[in-house]
């Protein structure tokens, strides 16, 4: 009864937060609307005791990602913003795909009742640490795709410093 | 889950809430009286000396000052965002202290024994990094609500150097993770238990794998710039940016500004103390030829309470030859509870752990009224190139010692 | 002097900024712009790009009041411009005065003159090192300066009775006989102000965030202080050796040894230093004075009636900031046909555009410390 009633909860906060971050005028409003989403998403994890993912949503989405994110904004001059129009006339066909998307998503789900294994839920022991877990497997399991995705990241972050810095 | 065992906890961990609110507020009051005093002595000045014996009241004083005084919002602010600004700080900073563990002893309420920490969670330590990472959106929203110049460079400012700073300190902890394999704060204690070389407490400031010297180096550093404090108090520079990012902020919400940086200077003391310094464990080894430490807690009041009785008697003004006597009497019955067989083990732990926690404090407030102020580039030269690679260094070289021993 | 703010590019509001740059109004209510200094300064980020001095907000017309005061009705004023160093400016008008009328102080008063003088000066520049510190972040030397000022400050009471604006000269000489006890009160105090001093230097020097936020900084270049017509330790600190204590001595200055420290880099850790040694020597010279104070009259022949011959005279001495001059024309009246003061604040202060140019806004509060400007004396 409870986690049910914190799920709704936090899913209610992500579903307003991100509507608030589309509709909100001000862009550092809209980030920190964004961050509300994250941190009720990391709720959400933490509901589903997984303790470890929530620190890791929290630390690198909420407290750094986004904070990054707020700096740039507070730097730019948001007086320009404040003055154009929000929504252009796309609106109608924007409508359209969200609709669509949504459709399939429900669709999915309604689908993957039956078919799809469904984890039992983690024991409510909380203090049995799913940390070691998530790094054998990152470790483990996925060690080639996880190196990968590193050296993306990082070429992505060289070439960012490159085009931003003109002189390096 | 039975039904009414859980709502037992939730009474209980409710209850503790609220005392651990209570004390950690009146905690952060006296740290600020406690570091007026102590830079007040270093400046050769007495301090707080008029509201109450040895200005004891002045907290209280400052409490009621901050609710009193006009709350002015300057004209053009984000008021959404000017308001939550400080709540957020404060609120952030304080729940941060949730996870300290005070001790290892258990205390019964209603009947069921307890631990003295409110979210014993398995992942702690990470936990209060979530939180003080979050902590930056006080200050830089701060700056940027409040539609001035100078909030605005002191919030930016405040936010680059924390996030810089967050790294080093999150990094400088790892070695201490790779030592003990665990982020739960009061295994990690447990963990420091023993001796080495002698008679040397098995902290982890002299670990025998591969003591951290480098690492608490790195994050005292770090921890002093993350909490804003000089000689990084740059966010709120007063002599460049008059006040930083809480220029505009006024009355309580200044005040809760004000609670929040102190609030988190005492939990990154609380962490120092529990990553390095051993937390709640005695620095002397329980042989018999030692016993008499346990009676430490005990000899420590008992000395305070006669200084106090004494100094008190010959005090300047009548309130305080009232006040002091009866602390002094005070702290003599609490030096007699704490010799009692009964409660002489419960108050090992936290005797210790205040005494370390309070001395890395004071260790705090010595450096902010010793050293000058870095400039903006330095600081962030200093952080990057030589904090961020020296926790580098750490963490390599701890986890070469690690693979060593096994 | 408008002129030539507007020749140098640095008049912010007929320039236009660039794309990048924010206007930032410092003072005239702020920390630590010492007093009522507004500056305007234009940022590029947090660098300066330019910058102005707005000046003024103390302005009370003293060079005004003079010429509407009798000569010994108007020495009272001068102790308000530089009220940190309110002996030395006393000193320079009575001296100037002096040297109108043709007459001269009696030994015995120059020197206790110059003893008065030069605590004076020490009194000067422990309160600029302990607000200089503070600007950059020290809290504490403040305190320790502060207390031995303190002690300069119970001389000077002792002395003449007040301790900020003394009055402490009459045109002349002195009014009053220097108390008793005055060579053990100031033998006392330089016993031990020596280590004081190694105590603030312990502090300072060597403290590498103290070096880092000063070496480097606010550099003037041995030239462009001569240009800026900059004096005081400012100029010593860019390699020039002037002191008018030692170029045209006044008082008893001739009597006693000491030397002229000088920086080498011009910037604001050789200031720092600069003014340091300055202090030590100070406390030589106080030394040597108390020594042999020789006895006799402390007032020349004066009449009550001050009538200097109609002529003009420019009169400098070497205050603890600059070349603090007094240039007085008399008409042969009572009261002075004209009072121009040089004040070495003002003329420090323009230096400080070029000096703060490129630099951050943190070291604008250093550069504006390490001038030692005092605004009673900039605005008069």
């Amino acid at each position: 009864m409870l986690d049910q009633g914190v799920f709704y909860f936090f899913a209610a906060l992500a579903i307003l937060s991100a509507i608030l971050v589309v509709t909100r005028r001000n862009a550092v409003q809209s980030a920190i609307f964004l961050v509300t989403a994250l941190l009720a998403t990391a709720g959400i994890f933490l509901n589903l005791n997984a303790e470890f993912l929530f620190i890791v949503q929290v630390i690198l989405y909420a407290g750094g990602i986004m904070v990054l994110f707020v700096f740039v904004i507070m730097l730019v001059n948001l007086d320009v913003a404040l003055h154009q129009v929000q929504f252009n006339r796309q609106w109608f066909v924007a409508l359209i795909v969200s609709a669509v998307l949504a459709a399939q998503v429900a669709a999915a789900i309604a689908v993957s009742r039956r078919t799809l294994y469904t984890v039992p839920a983690a024991p409510a022991e909380s203090l049995e640490p799913n940390t070691e877990r998530v790094a054998f497997y990152l470790f483990h399991n996925y060690m080639l795709p996880f190196e990968i995705a590193s050296i993306l990241l990082l070429v992505a972050m060289v070439g960012a410093v490159v085009m931003a810095k003109k002189r390096v | 889950m039975n039904d009414t065992i859980a709502r037992s906890i939730l009474v209980v961990s409710l209850v503790k809430v609220v005392v651990l609110l209570f004390l950690v507020l009146t905690a952060v009051a006296y740290l600020v009286w406690f570091e007026r005093k102590v830079a007040a002595h270093i400046q050769g000045r007495w301090g707080p000396y008029r509201v109450g014996p040895h200005g004891l009241l002045q907290p209280l004083a400052d409490g009621v000052k901050f609710l009193l005084k006009e709350d002015a919002t300057p004209a053009g602010v984000d008021r959404f965002l000017y308001f939550s600004a400080p709540l957020l700080t404060m609120t952030l900073a304080i729940s941060a202290i949730a996870m300290i563990p005070f001790g290892p002893a258990s205390i019964h309420i209603f009947g069921i024994a307890t631990p003295l920490v409110i979210a014993n969670i398995s992942v702690g330590l990470l936990a209060i990094f979530a939180i003080t990472s979050v902590g930056v959106y006080g200050v830089a929203l701060g700056g940027w609500s409040s539609n001035s110049k100078y909030s605005l460079l002191g919030g930016l400012r405040s936010s680059a150097q924390m996030i810089s700073y967050e790294l080093s300190l999150t990094l400088s902890v790892v070695g201490i993770l790779l030592l003990a394999g665990t982020f739960n704060l009061s295994e990690l204690i447990m963990r420091q238990d023993g001796y080495t070389w002698g008679h040397l407490p098995k902290w982890n400031l002299l670990n025998p794998t591969f003591p951290q010297i480098l690492g608490f180096f790195c994050y005292f550093v770090a921890a002093i710039a993350e909490t804003n404090r000089a000689p990084f108090d740059l966010a709120e520079a007063e002599s460049e940016l008059v006040a930083g990012y809480h220029t505009e902020y006024s009355s309580f919400k200044f005040a809760m500004f004000f609670l929040g940086e102190y609030a988190s200077m005492i939990t990154v003391a609380c962490l120092a103390s529990i990553l390095f310094l051993g937390g709640w464990l005695s620095p002397f080894p329980q042989t018999p030829g030692l016993d008499w430490t346990r009676y430490l807690p005990a000899g420590v009041l008992a000395v305070a309470g006669v200084a106090l009785i004494i100094h008190g008697v010959r005090y300047i003004n009548v309130f305080g030859r009232i006040a002091l006597p009866v602390l002094g009497v005070i702290l003599g019955a609490l030096s007699f509870l704490c010799s009692q067989p009964g409660v002489i083990d419960d108050i090992q732990g936290p005797f210790w752990f205040l005494a370390k926690v309070l001395f890395v404090l004071f260790v705090y407030v010595w450096v902010r009224w010793t050293l000058p102020r870095f400039r903006y580039d330095q600081l962030m030269r200093f952080g990057w190139k030589v904090l961020f690679p020296v926790a580098l260094l750490n963490v390599i070289l701890t986890s070469l010692a690690v693979v060593m021993r096994k | 002097m408008a002129e030539r703010y507007k020749t140098a590019g640095t008049n912010v509001e007929t320039t236009v900024l660039g794309a990048d740059e924010i206007i930032l109004n410092m003072g005239p209510q702020h920390p630590s712009t010492h007093g009522v200094l507004r500056v305007k300064l234009r940022l590029d980020g947090e660098k300066v790009v330019g910058s102005e001095c707005v000046i003024g907000y103390l302005h009370r017309g003293v060079e005004k009041i003079a010429e509407h005061r009798n000569y010994q009705q108007f020495a009272p004023y001068v102790d308000r411009m530089d009220y940190v160093a309110a002996v030395s400016n006393g000193l320079g008008y009575c001296e100037a005065v002096e040297k109108l009328l043709g007459v001269e102080a009696p030994p015995r008063a120059r020197v206790i003159r110059t003893i008065l003088t030069e605590l004076q000066r020490i009194a000067s520049h422990l309160f600029w090192l302990g607000t200089h510190a503070l600007d950059i972040g020290a809290l504490t030397p403040l305190f320790y300066c502060l207390r031995e000022r303190e002690e300069i400050l119970k001389i000077f009471e002792k002395y003449c009775g007040a301790r900020l604006t003394t009055h402490a000269f009459r045109i002349g000489g002195m009014q009053y006989e220097a108390y008793d006890e005055l060579e053990k009160d100031v033998e006392r105090f330089c016993k031990d102000f020596d280590k004081r001093v190694d105590e603030y230097e312990a502090l300072l020097t060597e403290n590498r965030i103290w070096v880092g936020r000063t070496k480097g900084i606010g550099v003037l270049t041995a030239d462009a202080a001569i240009a800026m017509g900059v004096t005081g330790p400012v100029l010593r600190a860019s390699g020039v050796q002037w002191d008018i204590r030692k170029a045209m001595p006044y008082a008893a200055y001739d009597q006693y040894e000491f030397s002229i420290p000088t920086g080498k880099s011009g910037d604001t850790y050789d200031r720092y230093l600069v003014r340091l040694e300055e202090m030590r020597q100070s406390r030589k010279i106080c030394l040597q004075a108390i020594e042999k104070i020789p006895a006799g009259p402390i007032l020349g022949k004066v009449g009550k009636v001050l009538k200097p011959p109609p002529g003009e005279i420019y009169h400098s001495i070497e205050g603890p900031k600059g070349e603090l001059g007094y240039y007085i024309v008399s008409d042969g009246t009572t009261q002075p046909y004209r009072v121009r003061i040089r004040p070495p604040s003002l003329m420090n202060l323009e230096a400080l555009d070029q000096m703060i140019r490129g630099h951050l806004v943190a070291d604008v509060v250093a550069v504006i410390g390490t001038l030692d400007i005092v605004l009673g004396e900039v605005d008069r």
